[in-house]
């Protein structure tokens, strides 16, 4: 906990900094009859952050603070394994929309979960992971008029297309 | 009686089939989505949003309102059958209501937190009705300084009040007003922040993306991470005699009920401080008004009643600032108020003049919504415990897919998608360093309008900051702001006045 405080407030604080020099590509201080500047309210609450960040950094440095003195690790070999896992899986399902669709990377995402991390059985995951795609498409595609992302799978839809409209 | 006829008129909308069922549906769903571990009313609204969009506007927030409600109520089932709050609004219910549920004594505490919440609910909504429409008209007369000053103080209460670690506060109030900044800016029209011309940032950065991103995937990460190990169920025996002479043994407990109420109630107009300090409060009270303190916390029916019965009163008053001023009491009603916005529906006094139907409609439903959670709660008991079995490897999943495709779904740009999973992660990493996340999320719903106000205002004052301290409304409220801001410096102070050696040697 002691490092990831320190390294937390050292990344936000350079992030912080980052938004600053933005905000300052725009103007930032007043203009005649027109108020402050466009960059102003993001500059002053990025030097805020900024603020905050030295505040909790200095605080650190003088081993005061909650989490200063807390030996307890950040994330143990448990946590970091969930973390990875469930992180992971939800950004490489994200990524295949792109590639194979919703309607693609929504089934193998809940065989992986389902199955590979929660064992259960063939049965139950493939029900799921047949109904849901076919909800979500009755929901959002019938109902809502929204369009999802198809990737490449695109015109295995066409006669689903034909039919409904 | 002018009030009592828009009320009439209220129930006459909110009696409407689609309505009427979509409450029933919400509070069903409330309901199971606060029994759910870790899932609360501000995930449940968070995540089913975008789901609204099917319905008409005054519709969607009815339905999102009974779900809010619904939530209340199921967080305390969780609470009693797992001793894993549902929500951290029904943390106090854990205290007694677990151990009621060990001595086999489940049925009892949950048909006392039903009660309870019926209560509080329907004592808070009869306090809204009544409160509400004066205070809109005082609001009415409101200028953009005055607009201001309010903003100040709901992010005041969070730094004063939140009793959260102070600088991580500050932090999220700014990151969440800097992110409300992204996009065109309002006045010049001139795109700010957009990192290198990024297209995905020029439409500005929804609050829904940062709010499901928090509330949905990082919550999830949250849950996963925090339930290891097997879950234990208690067992439920439930019959209609035996939840007749339960409600028979909750007469004695009507004044901690009466008085969660009440404290709910107030506690839960603040901004910021919601239902989970109010219950905590009202828990805290009950027990020093008792007689036999000293049963507390081992299954004392009045320490699930008072807690419930603030959480419930205190969800409602979250709503009359919203409803009037447009500056939300909890979290869940920052989501709201956002979504109100999407709607083209403006919070503040003018909700009043412009939409009376529709704030009328919304009150009646809140009537009806405590009604129906209250008869779908104590008659499907054995349902939501069987929702308690529910293995975390089937509900993760869903909840992510419902995330993905309901970030989508507003703007329909994977831009807003990767944004999502981004916040959700980089939230949960803070979280576990303690940064709330709550400042947050209400300052990106409040952040355009903070800004424009200040920017309107200080127009008016040629610059001056004075504008904020002279008028009479505006003053005030600025200089209890500030009083809150200055709050935990004085006890910082204070506490080094007591123990000047404490720091040296760390």
């Amino acid at each position: 906990m002691r490092r990831a405080e320190l390294v937390m407030a050292v990344v936000l604080a350079a992030f912080s900094g980052y938004l600053m020099w933005k905000s300052a590509e725009l103007p930032i201080g007043w203009i005649p009859k027109r108020g402050p500047g466009p960059g102003a309210f993001p500059f002053w609450l990025g030097a805020g952050m900024l603020a905050c960040c030295v505040w909790i950094i200095l605080r650190w440095l003088r081993g005061i603070g909650p989490l200063t003195s807390s030996e307890e690790p950040y994330m143990d070999r448990h946590a970091l394994n969930q973390f990875l896992l469930g992180a992971g899986s939800l950004g490489v399902m994200i990524g295949l929309i792109h590639v194979i669709g919703v309607y693609g990377s929504v089934p193998l995402f809940l065989i992986f979960y389902m199955r590979v991390l929660g064992g259960h059985t063939w049965i139950k995951t493939g029900t799921l992971a047949i109904i849901t795609p076919v909800i979500t498409f009755l929901f959002f595609e019938i109902a809502l008029k929204i369009t999802l992302p198809k990737g490449y799978l695109e015109p295995m839809f066409y006669p689903i297309y034909d039919l409904v409209y | 009686m002018e009030v009592l006829s828009h009320l009439v008129d209220g129930f006459w909308v909110a009696a409407q089939p689609l309505n009427l069922g979509l409450i029933v549906f919400g509070c069903a769903l409330g309901l199971f989505i606060g029994a759910m571990p870790g899932l609360g009313s501000v995930n449940g609204v968070a995540i089913l949003l975008p789901m609204t969009f099917l319905v008409p506007p005054a519709s969607a927030i009815i339905f999102l309102a009974a779900i809010y409600y619904g939530a209340m109520y199921g967080g305390a089932i969780s609470s009693i059958m797992l001793g894993i709050p549902g929500a951290s609004t029904a943390v106090a219910t854990t205290f007694d209501g677990r151990p009621l549920a060990m001595q086999g004594l489940a049925d009892r505490a949950l048909v006392a937190a039903a009660t309870a919440s019926f209560v509080g609910g329907t004592i808070s909504v009869i306090l809204f009705t009544v409160f509400a429409p004066p205070l809109a008209e005082v609001a009415l007369a409101f200028g953009a300084p005055e607009e201001f000053a309010l903003m100040m103080l709901a992010f005041a209460t969070f730094v004063g009040l939140g009793g959260d670690d102070i600088p991580k506060t500050f932090f999220s109030i700014f990151i969440g007003l800097v992110l409300s900044a992204v996009g065109l800016d309002i006045v010049s029209g001139e795109p700010r922040l957009i990192f290198g011309g990024i297209s995905g940032f020029m439409h500005g950065i929804n609050f829904l993306v940062l709010a499901i991103g928090i509330y949905g995937i990082g919550e999830m990460l949250w849950t996963i991470e925090s339930s290891r190990g097997k879950l234990d169920v208690s067992q439920a025996i439930v019959s209609v005699r035996r939840i007749l002479n339960c409600l028979r043994d909750l007469k004695g407990t009507i004044k901690s009920m009466l008085m969660g109420s009440f404290l709910g109630y107030f506690v839960g107009i603040l901004p910021a401080a919601g239902a989970t300090p109010g219950s905590l409060m009202a828990y805290g009270v009950a027990k020093t008004m008792s007689k036999n303190p000293k049963t507390f916390g081992k299954g004392n029916v009045e320490g699930v009643v008072a807690p419930e019965a603030a959480n419930n009163a205190a969800s409602t008053g979250s709503m009359l600032p919203m409803l009037t001023l447009g500056i939300p009491g909890s979290p869940t009603t920052a989501i709201l108020l956002g979504g109100m916005v999407i709607w083209g529906l403006e919070p503040g006094p003018r909700l009043f003049v412009d939409n009376q139907e529709f704030v009328w409609a919304l009150i009646a439903s809140l009537y009806a919504a405590n009604l129906f959670a209250l008869i779908i709660n104590i008659a499907f008991i054995p349902m939501f415990i069987w929702v308690l079995r529910l293995p975390f490897t089937i509900l993760v999943p869903f909840i992510f897919i419902l995330c993905v495709v309901g970030g989508y779904a507003p703007t329909q740009d994977m831009h807003d998608v990767w944004l999502m999973f981004g916040f959700g992660v980089v939230g949960y990493l803070m979280r576990k360093l303690d940064y709330p996340m709550a400042p947050a999320v209400l300052a990106i719903v409040l952040g355009p309008l903070a800004e424009t106000s200040m920017r309107q205002s200080l127009l008016m004052s040629q610059g001056e900051f004075a504008i904020f301290f002279e008028r009479p409304i505006a003053g005030p409220i600025m200089v209890v702001a500030i009083v809150l801001f200055l709050l935990p410096l004085l006890k910082m102070i204070k506490d080094r006045i007591k123990r000047p050696a404490a720091t040296t040697g760390a």
